[in-house]
């Protein structure tokens, strides 16, 4: 009931609110999904990843450059590039597996310094209120999708290979099977977050696969509480307020991100979402 | 046919042998205890049997399959389930899902991504956990039952499975006298088409459980037999007695 309010909230939020919100909020919406997906390796799976940023990237990329350079409309160019970002997430997922424990990391892998520029939108969505419905609609469905993964057997498996590996093992579950196709489920969430990336933007820069754009992802997640499904919104908010709002008025913004990320280490360790619902608990207790 | 064989297994860590050419065989349904002092190599044992260590020489046989290089996981599948010596359980989880976890692991349904997690498996876990008289905790966290209980999980987890081979690593480690007693009559009472493997670092507590009983001293096999020829044999007492 919580739930469909704030789908309703958020439905008439572009009804009252100026285009720089909707335009921060539509943003919060595809880091949501960005974050999440990292929340599926993170969260569930107990695997930190410090490369996601690169599906994000090759997803916008590969899009941006079939429109492009060969002419291809949204309706080929997006599968493609969903298609080819989830392709690469099966082959880094086998090389970065082997580095459980280690972490897993790769470089950038793309050159070009300048960008790409002149992109469209798909469904002629070019004014802030009608794109913000469509990232509305694509974040509920992912996020949806994502919650389903993660409560079926299959996600209780996940979180027992978090848990305990090697136990998991020995009751008959392949851990490094469930781990690669979670590694490609997120790899695929991290693509869509990157379609809608280009989207918005209608740019695409090599920064935005950047160790810094997977950085403030793994921020969110851990600052929102990982392994919740709440925790990396309220993250990707966090880290979107700040990074947008908050850089208007200090041009040290990450710095304050860093003193945000410590504030809630110190006073939540588990995240807002966790956190504030176990004060919520200590106060309903009290009265 | 043997429901467990080892041939001529061999294992080292950094040049020093932990086990050293170890074959024995189990006979289907038997209960066979293992035997010895700290550091005589039965939890390297049961690690190579069960695949999570892997071997330097060697095979593993069960049921007359060699499973020498299935991955651990694929042995489970085989029919042989195991317990730990340090209890590995899921901490933040109920007793119910623990088993859960362990009929899951078993079942085509651990693929299923898309679907709710099924309550008929809640209900098989709590059937499982009457067996071994836990139902009445079946909502509680691991975290919050006492370590007699969390003893008997493990026990119930393996047992979930409906092992053909079924490998016990100290069962009665840590356990009160009242609590040995209940998880022995829970031994005691898993059923005959159940080849039972167990490890046990007291002789005494364990003896009465066995049928034969093989000792290990220093990663080899020095006595095999029944409770009788076992205690008889001066090999047995050098070991315990140092004389």
């Amino acid at each position: 009931m919580k739930l469909l309010g704030f789908l309703i909230l958020l439905a008439f939020f572009p009804l009252f609110a100026g285009e720089f919100y909707i335009n921060l909020a539509s943003q919060i919406f595809i880091f949501a999904i960005f974050a999440a997906s990292i929340n599926l390796l993170l969260g569930y799976g107990g695997l930190a990843t410090l490369g996601h940023a690169s599906y994000l990237g090759v997803a916008a990329y590969t899009s941006a450059l079939l429109g492009l350079k060969l002419g291809l409309g949204h309706w080929i160019a997006a599968p493609a590039a969903l298609l080819g970002t989830t392709l690469m997430a099966c082959l880094f997922g086998l090389i970065a597996l082997r580095a459980t424990g280690l972490g897993y990391r790769w470089v950038a892998l793309t050159d070009g310094d300048n960008g790409l520029r002149g992109l469209s939108r798909p469904f002629h969505l070019d004014d802030a209120a009608s794109f913000y419905y469509f990232a509305l609609a694509a974040t509920a469905a992912s996020l949806w999708l994502m919650a389903r993964f993660v409560g079926s057997p299959f996600g209780a498996a996940l979180r027992g290979t978090r848990d305990q590996p090697r136990r998991m093992s020995a009751l008959g579950h392949n851990v490094w099977l469930i781990r690669w196709i979670t590694f490609v489920y997120a790899g695929f969430w991290g693509a869509v977050s990157g379609l809608l990336f280009v989207y918005y933007h209608k740019y695409i820069h090599p920064i935005s696969l950047s160790l810094t754009n997977s950085a403030e992802g793994l921020l969110a997640v851990i600052a929102g509480g990982s392994g919740t499904l709440g925790g990396p919104v309220v993250g990707a908010a966090i880290v979107m307020l700040l990074k947008n709002y908050v850089s208007a008025y200090i041009e040290r913004w990450n710095t304050l991100l860093g003193l945000v990320f410590v504030l809630i280490v110190v006073f939540m360790p588990e995240g807002v979402v966790p956190g504030v619902k176990r004060l919520w608990l200590r106060f309903a207790s009290r009265t | 046919m043997a429901a467990l064989r080892l041939q001529n297994l061999r294992k080292s860590f950094g040049g020093l042998p932990a086990i050293s050419d170890v074959s024995l065989e189990v006979a289907p349904g038997e209960r066979r205890l293992i035997i010895g002092p700290n550091g005589a190599g039965k939890t390297t044992l049961f690690n190579l049997v069960t695949g999570d260590l892997p071997r330097d020489a060697g095979n593993v046989v069960l049921f007359e399959k060699d499973v020498t290089h299935l991955a651990p996981h694929h042995r489970v599948h085989r029919g042989l389930a195991r317990t730990y010596q340090i209890i590995t359980l899921f901490p933040k989880d109920t007793l119910e899902h623990n088993i859960a976890l362990s009929l899951l692991g078993l079942s085509k349904l651990r693929w299923n991504a898309f679907r709710s997690f099924d309550a008929d498996l809640y209900v098989e876990a709590r059937a499982v956990l009457a067996r071994v008289g836990l139902e009445h905790l079946a909502k509680r966290g691991i975290a919050e039952v006492a370590y007699g209980d969390k003893r008997r999980v493990e026990i119930a987890m393996a047992l979930a499975q409906k092992p053909r081979v079924l490998l016990l690593d100290e069962p009665l480690a840590g356990l009160s006298r009242e609590e040995r007693a209940t998880v022995k009559q829970l031994i005691a009472g898993i059923p005959r088409e159940v080849t039972v493997v167990m490890i046990e670092h007291d002789m005494d507590t364990a003896l009465d459980m066995a049928e034969r009983i093989t000792v290990l001293h220093y990663g080899r096999v020095i006595v095999e037999g029944t409770r009788a020829e076992v205690v008889a044999d001066p090999k047995t007492r050098e070991v315990y007695l140092g004389h």
